[in-house]
């Protein structure tokens, strides 16, 4: 099927908000537009990071699962107690895969679930006793954790527990880092503002630590920034930045350590990934530290070449040509995967709806392979990110905020693309469909697909979902009509 | 009043920041940019105008400020 113009696409969006009942619809209809490159505001089209409705069905997360699950949790060395009920923490334990080095349970606690596992009585009389005692009892169980952080649930806020008082106090006899972070779930609208509320706590308890400690530096020292290594990214990542000749100092947060963040104030420039849930701090760096910040985008050979000289530009000649220098090695090898796997994968349309950068960053990974985007949206994006993506979408694109269970589906009815790249809450959905789809959350425990390495890995698993042979036997031979045979053998 | 913060921008010289609505958007024209006299009011991109307090011209940027919204374009 062709492109759809901008007049259906609008239908459609009409299309499927007939349905809801007048209030709702008037609501919905803000958060669904078709791209216009000619906008320079997204606001213009589309509303962002609003409340989902009642009765809708969404994929957001909670403000404790964009602190403990996105920004904390991957800080490997030290120890994230899911402060309240034992559920938030336990149904969420070691979902997103962020690797890392270390042996778990001694020096390194990545996947391993914490909790205060709070009770009726606690809630009743309050849980701070059994928080200093659960930061006692893990110093002596774990010695070798470097810091704790007290991350929020819901009922830690609604009882008005003071968690800043027995951190200050475990801080000071345990001589580590204890953080308190007020990411009860409850607060904002989605996981977006656990972000915030995670990066204001490492402003606050982490990167004041080592201020006006000497530290060895060098005019290569960068950070990356809001890189999860989420089956390995920010390693594939972090090679071609040391290849090219720079020192990367801290990995935050995936396989990263307190001791890395804390001396992240003295780099050169921060690299940030994963916009939405770090530009907090890296605004803050920029203003306090005077450390300039900048975007990257590492999914796909064009986009790697492209972000690796923007990097280069910012330092000497000797970077300058490493950066070439890499893109020259690895041009050859990429070349490859894309003969390879293009002519398999030409022409197919795409539709993403996942988090925080990828609704736009993996476009051009999917282009590298003569892919095309038809339909894109984030689940907890703001304004600032739909402004970077609509340049990055063709014209007439769909674009969906918060989109709903019903409205996706709806949307893959009528585009019909030829894959899906969501999470796992839709996953099942459309491969019942019969439509391929991918998981661009967790890369479907695949990965990695940042970096030259990535997109091999990504090339492959397009290519080993899209053309699986499953997909031709949706239809129990019986029911097979004709002449539908007779065009899946002309096909 | 709210949190704001300016930057440097690519495209003007000033970019506004504000955090509590995620609002970057490029300053058109400050009131006042002379080294002792800086601020006052700031008209956005957007149709969006702030007032700031006039003070001597921030050492660097960016910088974090209060400021009054005068006219949000929304
Ligand atoms: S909303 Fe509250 S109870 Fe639910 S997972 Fe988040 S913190 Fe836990």
């Amino acid at each position: 099927m062709s492109a759809l113009t901008r007049e259906e696409t609008e239908a459609l969006i009409q299309e499927v908000l007939e349905v809801y009942p007048e209030k709702a619809k008037k609501d919905r209809e803000k958060h669904l537009a078709v791209n216009d490159q000619s906008i320079e505001q997204s606001k213009k089209c589309i509303t962002s990071n609003r409340k989902s409705l009642p009765g809708v069905m969404t994929i957001r997360g909670c403000a404790y699962a964009g602190s403990k699950g996105v920004v904390w949790g991957p800080i490997k060395d030290m120890i994230h107690i899911s402060h309240g009920p034992v559920g938030c923490g336990q149904y969420s334990r070691a979902g997103r895969r962020n690797y890392y080095v270390g042996t778990t349970g001694v020096n390194t606690f990545g996947t391993m679930n914490f909790t205060s596992d709070f009770q009726e009585k606690d809630i009743v009389f309050g849980g701070d006793k059994k928080l200093a005692k659960l930061i006692t009892e893990i110093e002596q169980l774990f010695p070798l954790n470097k810091g704790i952080s007290v991350q929020s649930e819901c009922p830690i806020g609604l009882i008005g527990d003071d968690i800043e008082a027995v951190s200050k106090k475990a801080a000071k006899e345990i001589d580590k880092p204890v953080v308190p972070v007020r990411c009860e779930g409850f607060r904002g609208v989605s996981q977006s503002l656990g972000h915030h509320i995670a990066n204001d706590a490492i402003r606050d308890w982490v990167l004041p630590r080592r201020e006006g400690k000497p530290f060895e530096g060098t005019p290569y020292d960068v950070a990356v920034i809001g890189d999860y290594n989420i089956g390995g990214d920010a390693w594939s990542s972090r090679i071609l930045l040391e290849e090219m000749g720079l020192r990367v100092v801290a990995q935050w947060s995936g396989d990263g350590t307190i001791a890395e963040m804390e001396k992240t104030p003295y780099v050169k420039v921060n690299l940030i990934h994963c916009y939405r849930s770090m530009n907090y701090i890296a605004r803050h760096m920029e203003e306090k530290y005077n450390i300039p910040w900048m975007e990257y985008n590492f999914f796909g050979p064009t986009k790697v070449a492209e972000s690796l000289r923007a990097i280069a530009a910012l330092f000497d000649d000797k970077i300058k040509e490493g950066a070439e220098r890499v893109i020259a090695k690895y041009q050859p090898l990429m070349q490859a995967v894309i003969d390879k796997y293009k002519p398999r994968l030409q022409g197919k349309r795409v539709m993403l709806y996942v988090g925080g950068l990828r609704p736009r960053h993996v476009i051009g990974a999917y282009e590298d392979l003569g892919m095309e985007v038809v339909g894109t949206g984030y689940e907890f994006g703001h304004n600032d990110d739909y402004d970077r993506t609509i340049k990055d979408m063709g014209n007439a694109t769909l674009l969906y905020d918060d989109v709903t269970g019903f409205e996706f589906e709806e949307f893959v009815k009528k585009v019909k693309p030829d894959l899906v790249g969501s999470g796992i809450k839709e996953k099942f959905i459309f491969q019942k469909m019969g439509v391929p789809f991918r998981q661009m959350h967790s890369w479907d425990y695949s990965g990695p697909y940042h970096g030259y390495d990535g997109f091999a890995i990504f090339a492959r698993d397009m290519d080993m979902t899209l053309n699986n042979p499953c997909w031709g036997k949706m239809q129990a031979p019986w029911l097979k009509k004709p002449e539908a045979e007779a065009e899946q053998k002309a096909a | 009043m709210a949190n704001i913060m300016i930057q440097r921008g690519s495209k003007t010289e000033y970019v506004f920041y504000l955090p509590k609505r995620d609002l970057e958007d490029d300053i058109i024209s400050m009131e006042f940019n002379t080294p002792e006299k800086w601020g006052g009011e700031i008209k956005l991109n957007n149709g969006g105008c702030y007032y700031i307090e006039p003070q001597a011209a921030p050492a660097r940027l960016p910088i974090s400020l209060r400021a009054k919204r005068l006219d949000a374009a929304e």
